[in-house]
C-alpha cells in the first residue's frame, strides 16, 4: 500500500500535469479548488483519477470541494476509502 | 421603496426614452459605455466613490473610486491606442477576473474598439475558433494563459499583439508580447473618447449552437439603454447599495451586469478572483456587507448542499436582495434561500443574443417559486406555436419563448453569420431557443430548450463542438454529445463513442479522453461520462440520432424511430 507520502507525490504531480498552467507554484498544501486551480467540473476528473489510480469509490456527498481543496486533504479522504 | 414601484403602472406608462433621459442621451448623440460607466459618474459628484472593491488568491485586496476607473481605463485605452489599436479592431480579454478585465473593458470601449471577453479556462481550441472568428488584432491576457495563445499563434494571423498585464521579467518575452502593468503605468488624464454612436459596435460574446462553430454576438453601445433601466429595476440597485455579481465577465452576465449596469449607475461592485467554496463567499460576502448579490443556480444549489449551518456561522444582515440567472432556478432553491437569507432568490430570465434581462421577478411582485417571471416592461414576450410559429393564448399550453424584436440591448447580429442570424426569426419574432408555458397570471414557467444545445451550470455547450474535438482523439472513431441531467449543474455533458481498432474500453481510456476535452475546449464542455458503444444508433442516411440517446438518459419516450438504421 502506497504511504502517505507517496501518495501525496503522485496527486500532486497529477494535479500540476494536469491542471496547473505555466506558472503555478502547487505545492501540497496549495489551495485548488478555493484558489481557482481546479474547478468543480474539472473535479469529477480528479475524482476519477483518484478511484482508478487507489481502486476506491468515493461517495458524490463527500466530493466537496472542500475535501477537495489541497492534497494533503485529498490524501486524507483517499485514505479513508482504502 | 423599490426603483420599479408598480410593475403594472410601469407596463402601462413604458417607454426606453425613460432610461434615455435618465442618462443623458437623446438620439443621435455620442454614446460611449466606457465613458458612461467612469468619466459621466465622476462629472456626477461621485469620483471618490468606491466603485470596486476586489479580492484575489491569499486574501490579496484591492480598492478602487470612480475616479481610478476613469483613470486606468484612460491609461488601457491610451495604451492600445499607441500599438496602433483603433475603432472597430477587436481586443480580446483573455484572463481571471483580474481588475484589469474590468478596467480594460472600459478602455477598450472608451477608443471605440470592441471587447472580446473570453472565459480564461477555454483550452486552446476554444480560444483558437473565437480568435480566429472575430479576426481579433490584440490580447490581453495574464502570463500564466500567455502559453494557450503561443500555442496557437500561427494560426491567427490578424493576431498582432499579446499583451501581458503582469509579467514579472523572470523569462523573456514571446513573439509577439508586450508587457503593460497598470500600476506602473502613468495615469492617463485626458482620452479623446471616441465619439462612438448607438449603434457603433461596443462587444462581442460568443455563444454556442447545436451546430457549427460558435457565435460572436455583436452587441452595440445602445445596449446600455436597457442593461441600465433593467439593473435599477430589477436588480433595484440604490446608491448605497455593495453589489456582488458572481459571474466572471467571460460571459455575458459578467459585461451586462458585472460591469456596464452598476458602474452606470454608480454603484459599489464587488470582485472575488478565486475559486468557489461556501465558506469563502459568505466570508466574503459578510466582510464587504454585501447588499445585493446576483448568482447563479448551480452556486445556490451548492451552497445548498453545503448545508443551512454554513450561512449561520456569518453575519449576513446586510443583504437585502438576491436575484439569479444562467439556467432556471428550481422552486426548492427559491423556497430555499427564502428560509436561510429571508430573501428569496429572484429568477431572471435572459441570454447572451438578448443582452439584457428579458423576464424575471421583481422586487414586489409576488413570487411563484419555480417561474420565470414576467417580460420586463417594454418587452414583448409571447409563446409561440411550434408548428405555425403564432402566438398561443391560451394558459399552460407548451410552446416556443419568443419576443418582438427592438428592445436597445438585442444583438445586432452574429459576427461574419448573418444568415444563422436571420433563421432566429420566424414570423417577426426573435426565437429564443428555450420552451416554455404561460399560466393564466402571465408568468413564464421553463420547460426546457429547443435544440441539442447542453445548459451546463448556465453555460452553453455545443454538442457539435464537442463531438469534433472527440475526433480529434486518436482511440475515438464516432461520437454523439448529449445532455444529461444532473442536480447541481441541471444539466452535464455526456458522450457516446465508438472506438477505433487496436484501443479497447477502458476506464482509463475515458479518463484520458475526460482531460483531452478539457484542455482542448474547457472544464464545462469535458463530458462528466463516456459511454462506448459498438455502433451509434443513426439514420438510414447516416446521420447519428442524438434523440435516442437524449430520450435514454433523460427517462424519456424514444418516439419515431422510423428513420433508424437497420442491423
Amino acid at each position: 500500500m502506497a504511504t502517505n507520502e507517496e501518495m501525496k507525490e503522485v496527486i500532486l504531480e497529477y494535479v500540476i500535469e494536469e491542471y496547473a498552467d505555466e506558472d503555478d507554484d502547487v505545492q501540497y498544501d496549495t489551495p485548488l479548488i478555493s484558489g481557482g486551480l481546479v474547478d468543480s467540473f474539472s473535479m469529477v476528473s480528479l475524482k476519477r483519477f483518484l478511484e482508478l489510480t487507489y481502486q476506491i469509490s468515493i461517495p458524490d456527498e463527500k466530493a466537496t470541494p472542500e475535501a477537495f481543496d489541497d492534497v494533503n486533504k485529498i490524501v486524507e479522504l483517499v485514505q479513508e476509502y482504502l | 421603496m423599490t426603483n420599479i414601484g408598480s410593475y403594472d403602472e410601469r407596463v402601462k406608462n413604458f417607454s426606453w426614452s425613460i432610461a434615455e433621459k435618465e442618462l443623458d442621451y437623446k438620439d443621435g448623440d455620442i454614446l460611449n459605455i466606457g465613458w458612461y460607466c467612469s468619466d459621466r459618474i465622476c462629472n456626477m459628484g461621485k469620483a471618490g466613490k468606491t466603485a470596486m472593491i476586489w479580492e484575489g488568491l491569499g486574501g490579496k485586496e484591492k480598492q478602487y473610486t470612480f475616479n481610478d476607473v476613469r483613470l486606468h481605463s484612460n491609461t488601457i485605452g491610451h495604451f492600445l491606442r499607441s500599438l496602433g489599436i483603433n475603432n472597430s479592431d477587436r481586443v480580446c480579454l483573455f484572463m481571471d477576473k483580474l481588475p484589469e478585465l474590468y478596467l480594460g473593458v472600459l478602455g477598450i470601449l472608451k477608443i471605440g474598439a470592441v471587447a472580446q471577453p473570453l472565459f480564461s479556462a477555454f483550452g486552446d481550441e476554444s480560444l483558437f475558433v473565437r480568435l480566429e472568428n472575430a479576426g481579433t488584432k490584440a490580447i490581453i491576457t495574464q502570463k500564466k494563459h500567455a502559453g494557450k495563445v503561443q500555442k496557437i499563434l500561427d494560426r491567427l494571423p490578424n493576431l498582432e499583439h499579446i499583451i501581458i498585464v503582469d509579467y514579472d521579467g523572470k523569462k523573456p518575452l514571446r513573439e509577439k508580447e508586450i508587457a503593460f502593468s497598470l500600476e506602473d503605468s502613468k495615469p492617463v488624464e485626458k482620452l479623446d473618447i471616441y465619439p462612438t454612436k448607438a449603434e457603433s459596435h461596443s462587444l462581442l460574446h460568443y455563444t454556442s449552437g447545436t451546430t457549427g462553430q460558435p457565435k460572436g454576438v455583436k452587441h452595440v453601445h445602445y445596449s446600455l439603454i436597457s442593461q441600465y433601466l433593467t439593473t435599477k429595476w430589477v436588480l433595484d440597485l440604490q446608491e448605497d447599495d455593495i453589489y456582488w455579481c458572481t459571474a466572471d465577465p467571460g460571459w455575458v452576465t459578467g459585461t451586462s451586469y458585472g460591469i456596464f449596469g452598476p458602474w452606470s449607475l454608480g454603484v459599489t461592485i464587488c470582485v472575488l478572483d478565486t475559486g468557489f467554496s461556501a465558506d469563502s463567499w459568505y466570508q466574503f460576502m459578510e466582510k464587504n456587507k454585501v447588499s445585493m448579490w446576483y448568482s447563479a443556480p448551480t452556486a445556490i444549489r451548492s451552497l445548498m448542499k453545503a448545508g443551512d449551518e454554513a450561512v449561520k456561522k456569518y453575519d449576513l444582515s446586510a443583504l437585502r436582495h438576491l436575484a439569479s440567472v444562467g439556467e432556471p432556478l428550481n422552486a426548492e432553491a427559491v423556497i430555499w434561500s427564502g428560509k436561510v437569507f429571508g430573501k428569496p432568490f429572484l429568477d431572471t430570465y435572459w441570454q447572451t443574443e438578448t443582452g439584457s434581462m428579458m423576464l424575471t421577478n421583481f422586487p414586489g411582485m409576488k413570487i411563484k417559486p419555480g417561474s420565470m417571471g414576467k417580460a420586463f416592461p417594454g418587452i414583448t414576450a409571447v409563446i409561440l406555436d411550434p408548428e405555425t410559429f403564432e402566438p398561443i393564448t391560451s394558459p399552460n399550453k407548451p410552446g416556443l419563448i419568443a419576443f418582438q424584436p427592438g428592445w436597445p440591448a438585442m444583438m445586432r447580429t452574429y459576427w461574419n453569420n448573418d444568415e444563422t442570424y436571420q433563421t432566429k426569426f420566424k414570423n417577426g419574432w426573435y426565437l429564443a431557443g428555450d420552451r416554455s408555458t404561460i399560466d393564466q397570471d402571465g408568468y413564464f414557467w421553463f420547460i426546457g430548450r429547443d435544440d441539442d444545445v447542453i445548459n451546463t451550470g448556465g453555460h452553453l455547450i455545443s454538442p457539435f463542438e464537442v463531438e469534433s474535438a472527440l475526433l480529434e482523439h486518436e482511440a475515438v472513431a464516432e461520437s454523439a454529445v448529449v445532455a444529461k441531467p444532473d442536480e447541481v449543474n441541471m444539466e452535464v455533458v455526456k458522450a457516446f463513442v465508438t472506438l477505433n481498432p487496436g484501443f479497447q474500453a477502458s476506464d482509463v481510456l475515458e479518463l484520458k479522453i475526460m482531460n483531452f476535452i478539457r484542455k482542448k475546449l474547457s472544464p464545462l464542455a469535458m463530458p462528466q461520462e463516456i459511454e462506448y458503444l459498438d455502433k451509434l444508433p443513426k439514420t438510414r442516411s447516416g446521420k447519428i440520432m442524438r434523440r435516442l440517446l437524449h430520450a435514454q438518459e433523460w427517462g424519456e419516450e424514444i418516439g419515431d424511430t422510423s428513420t433508424l438504421e437497420d442491423d
